[in-house]
């Protein structure tokens, strides 16, 4: 019997007189293979350790561990109330964990002291779950807070670099830079809310469902937006989201969560061949 | 019976541990709103624009409030008075009320069912909506962004507020003084002012009622200010939890001015009255 898929017209390389060469390259697999597992720990950038966190009696997290690496994109998958949110909220230190650790570029952010989360903080860009523009501001003056924050940059530059990210986002900047959030759509809302996000340009993004309530071609939209991001800013992402279509398209890992704990973390492959009856059951 | 009882004590213990670790919030808020109020950075442009909301748009119904204090003030007094003939001391009695008492405590309690409950509302809001969350995670305390302009606007306009009420509540007591009494306005203010002067002055033309009735507006505004952050920052359970928190502001505020009125009146007699 033949190995060669059937049909294919090339004709098999016999491997006998490289012999030597496939064996170095083996070797030079195994090493990689090998080297392969302390790699990540020195590159993950968002980092969980074994984290444990309880809302009084409510226990919601049961020992969460997840890494993240530069220009990786993982995605949180979970059925509603299952602590994804709280999971980005202990990253950014709004929440501080029971046990365990969460470290943020190598620190532990339960040890760092007030100045220094504040501008641990100025590292990452977080689009909230209900975007969280702030009302009694218009889209320019939200999309300009961490500008006006945390830089001196002038006016004009400010105003420059708002126009720049609306229209990173898809958004027309003369149309929408003197609305107030209320009179926006929910789309467009989530759309100002990753502008706002990224206008400092973080290293560390974090979206809570940037997806939900949107329809399927906006919401493709602000995947390919996501995309885009890691793309050319090379970013790190976390990303919440119930769309399983999304997170195929989008993320480099995904993490699904249940009784608060990960119960499947892998490729996003790895996760439509996986055989575990809920993982199965959440893609179906 | 005895598991009723047991259960019933734990939940008067539960009760007063809510009640101790709210108070303890309350102060460790205080606390950090008073340390923030003297460092940088300042939020002028929403200093003035709390002063606005608080002070210039609550001038309509402080206004009001002191106009109909004054009036039925001096017409209650006017039925006494008249069996006795003492009509002219009218302006006494309504500046002296006026000055010491009603004019702080009605304009705080006016103030804080509207600015005080705009303010557990407003912040509230931005709680549930995950905006005080989106602030600090910009890097900002929301302590210094939301409570401090509203603070200082607040011990900044309710004296203010307060001095309007006491004149608008003096002209109002003229009203019914020269309309219903057939007082001269003359008599009336000279009555007005033999009160004001009778507890004395400070530097010989700052009345001491005045003081009084200054030093108590400063201390509502602080307690109304504080005390509407406070709810309005713990704010949780969506829309509904907004509305909890508002009322919950304007009722412990209103208690608060009331039970702090009383001592402050007390301290203020032990010094200044010999
Ligand atoms: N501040 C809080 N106080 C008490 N319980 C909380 C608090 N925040 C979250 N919880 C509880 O923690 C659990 C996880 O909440 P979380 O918001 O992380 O869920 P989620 O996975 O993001 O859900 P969804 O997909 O609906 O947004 C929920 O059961 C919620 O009731
Ligand atoms: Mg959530």
């Amino acid at each position: 019997m033949n190995d060669q898929p059937i049909g294919s017209g090339e004709p098999v390389e016999p491997n006998a007189p490289d012999e030597a060469l496939a064996d170095e390259v083996r070797a030079e697999l195994r090493r990689s293979l090998e080297a392969e597992p302390a790699e990540p720990k020195k590159s993950e950038i968002v980092e969980l350790r074994d984290v444990w966190l309880s809302f009084g009696a409510h226990q919601v997290l049961n020992g969460i561990t997840l890494g993240v690496a530069r220009g990786e994109t993982v995605c949180i998958l979970g059925g509603s109330g299952v602590g994804k949110s709280t999971v980005l909220r202990l990253i950014l230190r709004l929440l501080l964990p029971d046990q365990g650790e969460v470290m943020v570029e190598g620190r532990d952010i339960s040890a760092v002291s007030y100045v220094d989360v504040l501008q641990l903080r100025e590292r990452m860009g977080m689009v909230f779950q209900g975007s969280a523009l702030f009302d009694s501001l218009n889209v320019h003056d939200n999309v300009a807070f961490p500008l006006v924050e945390h830089t001196d940059m002038p006016d004009d530059a400010i105003f420059d670099r708002v126009r720049e990210v609306l229209s990173f986002v898809d958004l027309v900047p003369e149309d929408v830079l003197s609305l107030l959030p209320a009179e926006l759509s929910g789309g467009m809302r989530k759309r100002v809310a990753i502008a706002r996000a990224i206008v400092h340009e973080p290293p560390i993004l974090l979206f809570d469902e940037p997806t939900s309530g949107l329809d399927p071609i906006t919401t493709r939209t602000i995947d390919e937006l996501i995309l885009k991001l890691r793309s050319e800013l090379s970013v790190c992402a976390v990303v919440v989201t119930h769309n399983v279509r999304s997170a195929a398209r989008i993320a480099t890992e995904t993490a699904l969560i249940k009784d608060g704990q990960i119960i499947f973390n892998g490729s996003p492959e790895e996760m439509f061949a996986c055989e575990d009856p809920y993982v199965r059951s959440f893609l179906s | 019976m005895a598991s009723a009882r047991r259960s019933a004590a734990r939940l008067t213990r539960n009760a007063f541990f809510g009640i101790a670790l709210s108070v303890q919030e309350y102060f460790a808020l205080v606390a950090r709103l008073l340390k923030s109020c003297v460092s940088r950075p300042f939020y002028r442009r929403d200093i003035v624009q709390q002063m606005d909301t608080i002070g210039v748009q609550s001038l309509f119904i402080v206004v009001l409030t002191g106009l109909f204090t004054g009036m039925v003030l001096a017409l209650q007094s006017a039925v006494e008075m008249e069996r006795f003939g003492a009509t002219i001391y009218i302006g006494r009695l309504v500046g002296a009320s006026t000055v010491r008492e009603l004019g702080p405590v009605l304009t705080a309690l006016m103030v804080t069912g509207r600015a005080g409950a705009g303010m557990a509302a407003a912040i509230g809001a931005m709680k549930v909506t995950e905006q005080v969350d989106a602030l600090r995670t910009m890097g900002v305390d929301p302590v210094r962004r939301l409570v401090v302009p509203r603070f200082l606007a607040a011990i900044i306009m309710l004296p203010v507020l307060t001095i309007v009420a006491d004149l608008v509540a003096i002209f109002g007591g003229l009203l019914i003084a020269v309309v219903k009494l057939d007082l001269t306005t003359e008599l009336y203010m000279r009555s007005v002012y033999e009160t004001l002067a009778q507890s004395g002055f400070i530097l010989k033309f700052i009345p001491i009622d005045l003081i009084q009735g200054l030093a108590k507006p400063l201390a509502f505004g602080a307690i109304m200010a504080a005390t509407s952050c406070f709810y309005g920052l713990r704010t949780s359970g969506g829309t509904e939890g907004v509305g909890r928190a508002t009322t919950q502001a304007v009722v412990t505020t209103s208690i608060l001015v009331l039970a702090v009125d009383y001592f402050l009146t007390q301290i203020l007699i032990v010094m200044f009255v010999q």
